[in-house]
């Protein structure tokens, strides 16, 4: 029972909270979409934890991503011991990376007065599933070592399992790693939290800078379009607002 | 030929006396909130000088402002890769140390405080921690010059001076001083706009004001690094950058901005130019000796018919193109080419222009004594208190010739008064001095007309901002007739 909440009601719950959650709060609450950055009050510790923290996070969340939709590709790819290895040690290296940055972020929040200020309740919900999260991972990549290769034949049929609306949990929960049935659980709260969290700002990361044209002109109405009578009143919107 | 309009500003040092009337009115309207007390959109700081925040001009610092990258710019410190690959960490953003902390006084304590042999005193805490605290730096702390070893004589302007012209800046007899008031330029090459990775920051179409949509701005902090004029600020509180909107409410209803309105020196001029934005890319990469003169180029004349055709084309009205023509501006900047924009080598085409202060840099010593006869006074123009070199680095990418150049032409209408006033000058040295300039004695008249006798509707010619057709764009008229007051929440239809 407790399984069949864990592994196939929370993550649907999850899910539908994030999708519905994050919808409603960038149409709705769209003031509140920010990174809400605290670099202003505090530059210097800010580096040492945020680019460890954020470029770890980064490389782990994309190489879970890989996994998860192309399992035969890193299987394939640790075919040969060496290359399996090799990435094994970086992802523990990009861990221990995110681990390290958010220590160090953690600290900084302690001890900065000013930062102090700007912290709110739900940034040490943030702050604590992070680390579950994180230090959980660790401990599975260390105890349960080659995750990228069993990975692909363990967890990913259960994730796909979820996603097409079929669970199956009886691997995932017939598991005896704490580490790794934390970690999962850990992952669809981190999810579910999303919309009431500053988690939010990574769903809005600027891609679409890299192809925009540097200036923006925005009309708030076109005056050449007033000026033909037949286009009168047609009702164009600024699209900015 | 793509005609534009742009509501642009001059601001005349001569008359500017520091008295931060305008800072005051810009505060009490905008910036009086939690995570904005320390922004002063409106600032006035006393050159040579740091300035707020403290050595804004410093690039090699903030990394702010485009630079110049064979035909093109790119930003110094932002853009499209440095932008998300800093985006975690943006190691060239100013901090609130860099401005001040901002605080208030424990005003109850003096009431509150029990009997004794002290006075009670106020003590300041901090707007931001609540906590008591030392204060150490405000947002005026070098105001005319105060502890000038640690402020005057950090000016990064005075880089260009070699150390003996430096000193003698710095001799009792020869110290001078001028104000620099200070609100966002409005650019027409924006480097704000173009480091905003969410998009958040654009420039109206109608009128050329650069704002922050605070919906899409997401605390990524690089326009603050990108203005070079540090003119972009982040609040702390809410987690979005805000900046100066030029009042734009008030402009909108044919009201002068706040800091103008309330100018005590009204030193403070706006209207229209009118300009041709395919021009701005060629001058934003002009070579560094041509900056001001290309920039000069992308203003158009409003009297001249093409223009007005292609203007009326690109729907410009009517009224904006007559407020064009009474531009206040168009004639300080283009027609008497007394204004220049501060710091052009940062790219930006800034689009609020100053009349470099001539006072302060008059009157010379020799000997001790003060040389004050015209003909001095004259010849002290390149030799004059404030070096000419000091002045180049402020407002014209350090070419001494445009910034003597304007000078001469105020030397010129102030001899030319002189004589019409006091009479007390010799006429053939006035006429001298106008020819010098090629400027008639009907330009200075009216030059000094504009700049000291101006009335409120001389000194800002606001176009109407046709809110009327706006709101038809938005929506057919016709669907809201027959509504009354502010219309309806819902369609009035008939319930079921
Ligand atoms: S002065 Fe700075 S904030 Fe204002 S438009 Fe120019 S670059 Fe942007
Ligand atoms: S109100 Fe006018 S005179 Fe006073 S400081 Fe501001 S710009 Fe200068």
């Amino acid at each position: 029972m407790t399984n069949i909440l864990l592994f196939a009601v929370l993550p649907y719950a999850a899910l539908a909270i994030f999708l519905v959650g994050s919808i409603y709060r960038y149409k709705n609450r769209g003031f509140s979409v920010s990174s809400i950055s605290s670099q202003f009050l505090e530059g210097k510790k800010l580096f040492w934890g945020s680019q460890p923290f954020h470029w770890g996070l980064f490389i782990l969340f994309f190489g879970h991503l890989i996994a998860f939709l192309f399992p035969s590709a890193v299987l394939a790819w640790n075919g040969q011991p060496v290359r399996l290895l090799i990435l094994e040690i970086a992802a523990f290296a990009f861990g221990l990376s995110a681990l390290l940055g958010l220590v160090l972020l953690i600290l900084r929040r302690l001890t900065n007065r000013r930062v102090q200020i700007v912290t709110s309740k739900m940034d040490i919900v943030v702050y604590a599933i992070l680390l579950t999260q994180i230090v959980s991972g660790l401990l599975v990549a260390y105890h349960s070592r080659w995750g990228s290769s069993w990975f692909s034949a363990f967890l990913t049929p259960y994730l796909r399992s979820v996603f097409v609306f079929d669970p199956q949990i009886d691997a995932i929960a017939s598991v005896t790693s704490l580490s790794l049935k934390v970690h999962v659980i850990s992952a669809f709260a981190l999810i579910g939290i999303i919309p009431f969290t500053r988690f939010v700002h990574f769903l809005v990361y600027p891609v679409d800078y890299l192809w925009r044209s540097y200036q923006q002109v925005i009309w708030n109405w076109s005056r050449k379009h007033i000026r033909t009578s037949r286009s009168h009143s047609e009702g164009h919107k600024s699209k900015n607002n | 030929m793509d005609v534009r309009s742009q509501v642009s500003m001059v601001f005349h040092l001569d008359k500017c006396i520091g008295c931060h009337t305008c800072s005051i009115a810009c505060k009490n309207i905008w910036t009086d909130r939690k995570g904005a007390e320390y922004m002063w959109w409106n600032n006035v700081e006393t050159k040579p000088g740091t300035g707020y925040p403290t050595k804004w001009e410093n690039q090699d610092i903030y990394k702010g402002g485009w630079e110049k990258n064979g035909d093109t710019v790119s930003l110094k410190g932002a853009g499209k890769f440095k932008g998300l690959k800093n985006i975690f960490h943006n190691p060239h953003m100013p901090v609130l140390d860099d401005y001040y902390e901002p605080w208030t006084y424990k005003y109850q304590d003096l009431f509150t405080a029990p009997e004794g042999d002290d006075q009670p005193t106020a003590r300041p805490v901090s707007l931001v921690t609540g906590e008591h605290m030392d204060v150490q730096s405000g947002p005026n702390w070098d105001d005319d010059m105060s502890g000038s070893i640690d402020y005057a004589r950090q000016d990064v302007n005075l880089e260009k001076l070699s150390a003996a012209e430096r000193e003698a800046m710095f001799q009792l007899e020869r110290m001078t001083l001028h104000y620099l008031p200070r609100i966002c330029n409005h650019c027409l090459n924006p480097a704000c706009v173009g480091s905003c990775p969410s998009g958040a920051l654009y420039k109206r179409g109608e009128d050329g004001i650069v704002l922050i949509n605070q919906e899409r701005c997401r605390a990524w902090r690089m326009c603050v690094t990108a203005c070079p004029y540090k003119k972009s600020y982040y609040n702390w509180n809410t987690g979005k950058s805000e900046k100066c909107i030029l009042c734009y409410p008030r402009l909108e209803s044919g009201q002068a901005p706040a800091c103008f309105h309330s100018c005590v020196g009204r030193i403070r001029y706006l209207g229209v130019l009118l300009y041709d934005a395919d021009k701005i890319a060629a001058a934003a990469a002009a070579p560094d000796d041509r900056l001001v003169d290309a920039q000069m180029d992308i203003y158009l004349d409003p009297f001249d018919p093409e223009v007005i055709k292609q203007a009326r084309l690109n729907g410009v009205a009517d009224s904006t193109i007559t407020a064009a023509q009474n531009s206040p501006v168009y004639k300080f900047v283009k027609v008497w080419k007394l204004a220049l924009p501060l710091h052009p080598e940062f790219r930006t085409l800034p689009n609020l222009f100053y009349v470099p202060a001539l006072l302060p840099t008059m009157a010379t010593v020799s000997d001790g004594v003060y040389n004050s006869t015209s003909k001095s006074l004259w010849n002290g123009v390149e030799s004059n208190r404030l070096p000419m070199k000091y002045l180049a680095s402020l407002f014209s990418a350090g070419d001494t010739g445009k910034v003597t150049e304007v000078m001469k032409r105020l030397m010129a209408v102030r001899l030319h008064r002189r004589g019409v006033t006091v009479g007390d000058l010799n006429a053939a040295e006035i006429s001298q001095a106008l020819k010098e300039v090629q400027m008639e004695p009907d330009t200075a008249d009216a030059i000094f007309r504009l700049t000291a006798l101006a009335t409120f509707d001389e000194r800002f010619v606001i176009p109407p901002a046709h809110r009327e057709e706006s709101i038809e764009m938005l929506e057919n008229t016709g669907d809201v007739k027959g509504n009354t007051g502010f219309g309806f929440k819902e369609k009035p239809v008939r319930g079921l």
